[in-house]
């Protein structure tokens, strides 16, 4: 069977049900494709076993380049390329610089994360989303798991599994 | 699990399920407009067509159509910049720093705040721009790009240009955390239509599916982005304040200014937020999102800004006498007591008296009473700001150049132009846009919705 083309969904209404419900479909070991919900549920990654996100990173990382060009910029243009005396004040003023050098740290740290997540996570305006049922941004959670990569289990095992654990539906959702 | 204090006022009323807030908020969106919307939009239209004549006609003839004179080189241009720049930080203190501290209430009012937030700026944004006289020019004078002169960069000792990459930073930084925020909202529309809209909204949504592994990423972005913002927005009104407290004017050359000037951009956002909230809860039938709660919690914080506001003016005249500089101390009783006390006053009684009212519960849970105050600490928002820069610069150094300021129908003209734009905007987004998040309000239903907690 091919990966990635048929799933068995199982449908939920509680977020807390779908908690418990998750650890205990990987207990019984069925791997999960992915959850699908219409809000954030909390705790959700730590019964999924993903990773914290490596956002955080990015952000510090793009804050650092907007402060090494905001004073980099700064000096060049004022002490080097064409210094002249304002105020009295030496031609590398540097606590007048901090003002531009925090506002260009924080634009850079935004704007930096904010690409790195749309990139990550596929999001852009011609993107086409697989929809798994409609109700997923209204008020249900859905538990996608491909049928490929739980070949040992079988369609109606795992239904059963999903059942016996509080999903209010088990459905089946295919995609060319 | 979330646990919610069982003596907390719930924060949604009337028994709200996941699927009735997806269809309250959705609704107006998918319906067709209302009579009311269409009146509103047609004054709203109106007066921005009325002032792009006086905007025409003062870029077309220059900035002498204002009331400007030798004497006061600022007056009503940047009184409507501060004061609109004032509005726009409560959306992001809402957004950003209540999100810091954890407090649900704003899932309600963030959204609705937010935009009001980019459309004040934008309307700020246009006094400084037009200002510049030529503002096809300007570019060469805000930015530093390189130029004929080869290169004479702008000048960083300047804050008015700080002034320059605070705002246009927080403008964009604040459209992002907006435009994320909405992200997860037109995919919930977009699953609900049909056609074009669904074609219109699908690409707004980006691809948005719901994934936990995006709803992960998502939270760590809005996490670190409010607290990018949170200085972020008290940096803008600080280096606003640094335009005049860097100056050698007395009654501008001031180090309370910082602080003073953000609590009083709180203070006047807050109280835009009430009015604009007040009327869309209404119109979109909101009342069980936008409660009484919401009002009541939103009153205090005016309360509290107000006091800090009070405090201020208070020892701004303490400090005049104190430090014994007589221009100093003139320029204070001048601005009490001189031909603009009228101004002064205003300014005392709208932005120190009016908020204390607040104190009586009777009147902050009032509708009507909280709709009234928050126009009268607008009106008084924009007299602080006519009173430090008018007062500050109409009596001189020297007596002989002494004068007042009168506005001209170019100055009126432009002010309005600004209300056409922001009440355009406000109305567009009220329509097209979902004006609650309903994805941060569905994840408190189950904790703070009336059901729970009886």
């Amino acid at each position: 069977m091919e990966r990635d083309k048929n799933f068995v969904l199982g449908v939920f209404d509680d977020e807390d049900v779908l908690l418990d419900a998750i650890a205990k479909v990987r207990g019984n070991g069925v791997k999960i494709h992915e959850v699908y919900s219409p809000f954030p549920v909390h705790g959700i990654d730590d019964v999924l076993g993903y990773k914290r996100s490596k956002l955080p990173i990015a952000a510090f990382l793009f804050g650092l380049l907007g402060t090494t060009l905001a004073l980099t910029m700064q000096f060049y243009m004022m002490k080097f390329d064409w210094p002249m005396i304002i105020g009295g004040k030496d031609h590398a003023a540097f606590p007048d610089f901090i003002p531009v050098t925090f506002e260009l740290t924080v634009l850079l740290a935004a704007f930096g994360m904010c690409g790195v997540f749309f990139v990550s996570s596929n999001l852009k305006p011609w993107a086409q989303p697989r929809i798994f049922d409609l109700r997923i941004t209204d008020d249900k959670h859905v538990v996608a798991i491909d049928l490929a990569t739980n070949a040992g289990l079988g369609e109606e095992k795992i239904g059963d599994i999903l059942k016996s654990s509080g999903a209010s539906e088990v459905n089946k959702k295919s995609f060319e | 699990m979330q646990v919610t204090s069982s003596v907390r006022e719930p924060l949604i009323t009337g028994g709200k399920t996941l699927k009735d807030v997806t269809h309250d908020v959705s609704r107006q969106v998918e319906g067709k407009p209302t009579l009311g919307w269409i009146l509103g939009l047609l004054v709203a239209v109106g007066t921005l067509l009325l002032g792009s004549l006086a905007l025409v006609a003062t870029l077309w003839e220059g900035i002498g159509m204002w009331g400007l004179n030798k004497t006061i080189g600022w007056a009503w241009d940047i009184t409507n910049f501060v004061w609109w720049v004032g509005i726009g930080h409560a959306g992001t203190l809402i957004s950003a720093v209540l999100l810091l501290f954890r407090q649900k209430w704003r899932m309600a009012i963030n959204r609705a705040a937010e935009a009001m937030t980019i459309f004040a700026v934008i309307c700020a944004a246009m006094f400084p721009i037009i200002h510049m006289g030529r503002p096809w020019l300007g570019a060469y004078w805000a930015l530093p790009l390189p130029n004929t002169f080869g290169s004479l960069w702008v000048n960083f000792n300047s804050p008015l240009l700080w002034d320059v990459f605070a705002i246009s930073t927080y403008f964009s930084v604040s459209l992002v955390f907006w435009y994320i925020g909405l992200i997860p909202d037109f995919a919930t529309i977009r699953d609900r239509a049909t056609g074009l809209r669904k074609t219109i909204y699908g690409a707004l949504s980006f691809g948005w599916d719901g994934a936990a592994k995006t709803w992960s990423r998502y939270e760590s972005v809005a996490l670190i982005l409010a607290g990018l913002a949170t200085p972020l927005v008290l940096s803008v009104h600080t280096i606003v304040s640094f335009d005049f407290a860097t100056s050698v004017i007395p009654g501008w050359h001031t180090t309370i200014f910082p602080p003073y000037f953000v609590a009083g951009a709180i203070f006047s956002g807050f109280a835009m937020v009430l009015t604009l909230m007040i009327i869309t809860r209404k119109v979109f039938k909101l009342e069980d999102y936008i409660t009484i709660g919401h009002i009541e919690l939103m009153n205090i914080v005016i309360i509290i800004t107000g006091s800090i506001v009070g405090i201020a003016y208070i020892t701004e005249f303490f400090i005049a006498w104190y430090s014994g500089v007589e221009a100093e101390q003139y320029a204070f009783i001048n601005r009490a007591f001189g031909p603009y006390w009228w101004a002064y006053w205003a300014m005392m009684t709208c932005n120190v008296i009016s908020p204390q009212l607040f104190w009586i519960k009777k009147i902050r849970t009032s509708i009507v009473a909280t709709f009234a105050l928050s126009i009268v600490v607008n009106i008084g928002m924009w007299f602080e700001r006519f009173v430090i820069i008018v007062t500050s610069l109409h009596r001189d150094f020297l007596p002989s150049s002494w004068a007042m300021f009168y506005p001209t129908l170019s100055d009126i003209g432009v002010y309005l132009f600004t209300f056409g734009l922001f009440f355009t905007l406000f109305l567009l987004f009220a329509k097209f846009f979902p004006v609650i998040n309903m994805a941060e309000v569905k994840s408190i239903v189950k904790s703070s919705s009336e059901k729970v907690n009886k």
